[in-house]
């Protein structure tokens, strides 16, 4: 499945069931066996002997949820994974029928000094549907309604896109594609993961299914090689390569499969990097602490602007973390264990 | 076994890279366990079969606050995150040293008030004059532990990563000291407690015993001008009642308080407001654990001065082994 259309479908935390069909379907057509559990994880399957290795990436995106109607028809929410400075000025789709609404502020004019130098925060903000009374709101959406940003995917240069949701849309693109591969010499549990951005929740129930051997998470991560910002902070640089994790706020990597995916990268030339940053934290943290616990590491996508309506990252750094995560689990067909 | 103490602290082992800390540990267990073995979160789970008792966990962790290196940057510094809890104003001045030898120290940038002396502001100076000079010693990634050497006092001594090492060097004494316990005992020097108790947690699942005990250092309120703590140097073991991670087990708690106060050990009772402790994994594990902790009180907690007395380390020995040879009954 394409990327444009794999961030264009809506999947805020714990309302996953736009893209999560479209996996599924996706997953049906290609032939690839999977199940689903009570959290709505989808884990397809690929391969029956040798160490069970869950790659994971998670389908949720950050986004809205609207938690009341006023009486005048304006809508007040709750961010999940969104700061309020980005916030304003938005158009977002509401719900499964995606109504279209604005979030509003006041105007310039009307504001105070003070007020145009600070941020509203997200309880003092409020989407427009143009409704003009609660009843007439009420027909098209209701409390605990999702909304995401009103995103249109773009290449804005050749290899270089701009998405809704790339944070981790572009983590299940690579995990479909490496379904299309035949797996022998190990057990691949491909989890697409829901709740991850409230806690990483999805990805916990679904490793203590699988209680894998290992796991990698795949994820769209930070990257900061902007205008103004410190170069010894970047964390992650667009262009140069998959992003290797050394420790986040989740886990820290097994040295053993860093070291094994670094030799790789140099041995065939692909282009990666580490993440050079120890803040946040992934899938892997909670896959790690599944039962007995089991080694693990994170191979991401740098994203600009992450947990924004839009993010811009390099198809080439995602060709590359999908190339190294295939080097990576046919050597553990092959025989490397962490 | 102040031998013990300086050879175990002195050993490498910031949480994720306890490798080093975990063969020293091993060496010295060897001789007295019937089963050795390592976990996927790299616990070392040492096992000393019973006679059909309960099984029981007695937890320290191995792994010590440190430092990642995250950048490495033009002219050869060393930017880093923090690997548990690192103050700047304690690290601002320390030595540092990576298991390969090589050596370093902390600088700042300039920082006009001392509140805004984060982490950020710091790195590590290996004395290289060119990225490539410091990629050649340290890659990003790669972890480093204060350096600082065994010191004794007398009654007391002073050493980095007496949190958790000292609980290893109890639990240690108490493999060499136990004989005929009734109960299998496995000991679990565990990985990963300083950045969120997560070896404990992976070992207690994988062993699910009947009773847990974790040993730790906790903070005292006997320096000048101390946040009120009723624990003190040389007071004792201290029975944990609770610390912000768990409220032990109440039965097991006075279970302890029982023990000591038949064998005549000195005790003092522990209610520490801020911290958490491995003794809330494995309370936590599957349909829930009854679990208690052992503290051994400690001054100066996450510097890399760390100070204990040691007959509160002989106490928490004695109370330690009195109940592998107790009935566990509570």
């Amino acid at each position: 499945m394409e990327l444009r259309e794999l961030t264009s479908l809506a999947g805020v935390s714990g309302g996953e069931t736009e893209i999560r069909n479209a996996i599924m379907k996706e997953l049906e057509a290609m032939g690839v066996p999977f199940e689903t559990d009570i959290m709505g994880n989808v884990i397809a399957r690929k391969g029956d002997s040798g160490p069970k290795v869950l790659v994971d990436a998670h389908m949720d995106e950050v986004g809205l949820m609207i938690v009341h109607i006023e009486k005048n028809g304006f809508l007040r929410f709750w961010p999940i994974g969104v700061p309020p400075s980005v916030m304003v000025s938005k158009r977002v789709l509401i719900g499964k029928d995606k109504v279209p609404g604005v979030i509003g502020a006041k105007a310039i004019h009307l504001q105070e000094p003070r007020e145009r130098e600070s941020v509203i925060p997200a309880n003092q903000l409020f989407i427009d549907i143009g409704a003009k009374s609660k009843e007439e709101a009420e027909k098209k959406v209701k409390v605990g309604d999702y909304a995401v940003f009103d995103t249109e995917f773009e290449e804005l240069s050749p290899g270089i896109v701009k998405a809704k949701a790339l944070d981790d849309r572009i983590g299940c693109a690579i995990l479909l594609d490496i379904l299309k591969e035949d797996w022998k010499g190990i057990q691949l549990y491909a989890v697409f993961a829901v709740q991850e951005e409230i806690g990483t929740r999805g990805a916990r129930v679904a490793a203590y299914r699988v209680a894998p051997d290992m796991g990698i998470a795949l994820e769209g991560t930070v990257c900061a090689d902007i205008p103004l910002a410190d170069k010894d902070a970047y964390a992650t640089k667009i262009g140069h390569g998959a992003a290797i994790s050394i420790m986040d706020r989740g886990s820290i990597p097994s040295k053993t499969m860093v070291a094994q995916i670094m030799k790789l990268a140099k041995e065939h030339n692909i282009p990666v990097q580490y993440r050079e940053a120890t803040s946040g934290g992934n899938d892997a943290g909670a896959i790690q602490a599944a039962q007995a616990g089991c080694p693990v590491a994170s191979i991401s996508v740098p994203c600009r602007y992450i947990h924004t309506p839009f993010a811009v990252a390099s198809l080439a750094d995602m060709k590359a973390a999908r190339d190294i995560l295939v080097l990576f689990l046919r050597s553990v067909e092959g025989g490397f264990r962490p | 076994m102040k031998d013990l103490i300086k050879k175990v602290t002195e050993a490498f082992g910031p949480s994720g890279a306890e490798g080093s800390v975990r063969e020293v540990i091993r060496k010295e267990i060897e001789p007295y366990v019937d089963e050795i073995r390592v976990d996927a979160l790299g616990n070392l789970i040492a096992l000393k079969k019973g006679k059909g008792g309960k099984k029981v966990i007695l937890d320290g962790h191995m792994d010590e606050i440190g430092l990642m290196v995250t950048h490495i940057d033009d002219k050869g510094f060393l930017r880093f995150g923090n690997i548990g809890g690192v103050n700047p104003f304690v690290a601002l001045g320390q030595r540092v040293y990576f298991e390969n030898g090589t050596m370093g120290v902390i600088g700042s940038e300039r920082v006009d008030d001392p509140k805004d002396l984060k982490l950020e502001k710091l790195f590590i100076d290996i004395g290289a004059k060119s990225k490539e000079e410091a990629a050649a010693k340290v890659n990003v990634g790669d972890s480093c532990a204060f350096y600082q050497p065994f010191v004794d006092l007398g009654d007391r001594v002073v050493a980095k990563a007496m949190d958790d090492r000292i609980a290893c060097v109890v639990i240690i004494e108490v493999l060499k000291r136990l004989k005929d316990a009734p109960h299998d005992i496995y000991a679990v020097f565990a990985t990963q407690e300083e950045v969120g108790l997560r070896g404990a947690r992976a070992a207690a699942y994988g062993i699910t015993p009947d009773v847990g005990i974790a040993f730790d250092v906790t903070r005292t309120g006997d320096t000048p001008k101390a946040r009120t703590m009723e624990v003190s140097l040389g007071g004792g073991a201290a029975i944990k009642v609770k610390d912000s991670s768990v409220i032990a087990h109440p039965a097991l708690k006075n279970y302890m308080v029982k023990v000591a106060k038949e064998k005549g050990i000195k005790y003092q009772m522990e209610v520490l407001e801020a911290g958490g402790t491995d003794t809330s994994a494995i309370q936590m594990t599957k349909a829930g654990i009854p679990a208690g902790c052992i503290s051994i009180p400690c001054r100066y907690i996450h510097s890399p001065c760390e100070m204990v007395d040691m007959g509160d380390v002989e106490a928490c020995v004695l109370l330690a082994k009195a109940l592998c040879e107790s009935s566990l009954e509570f």
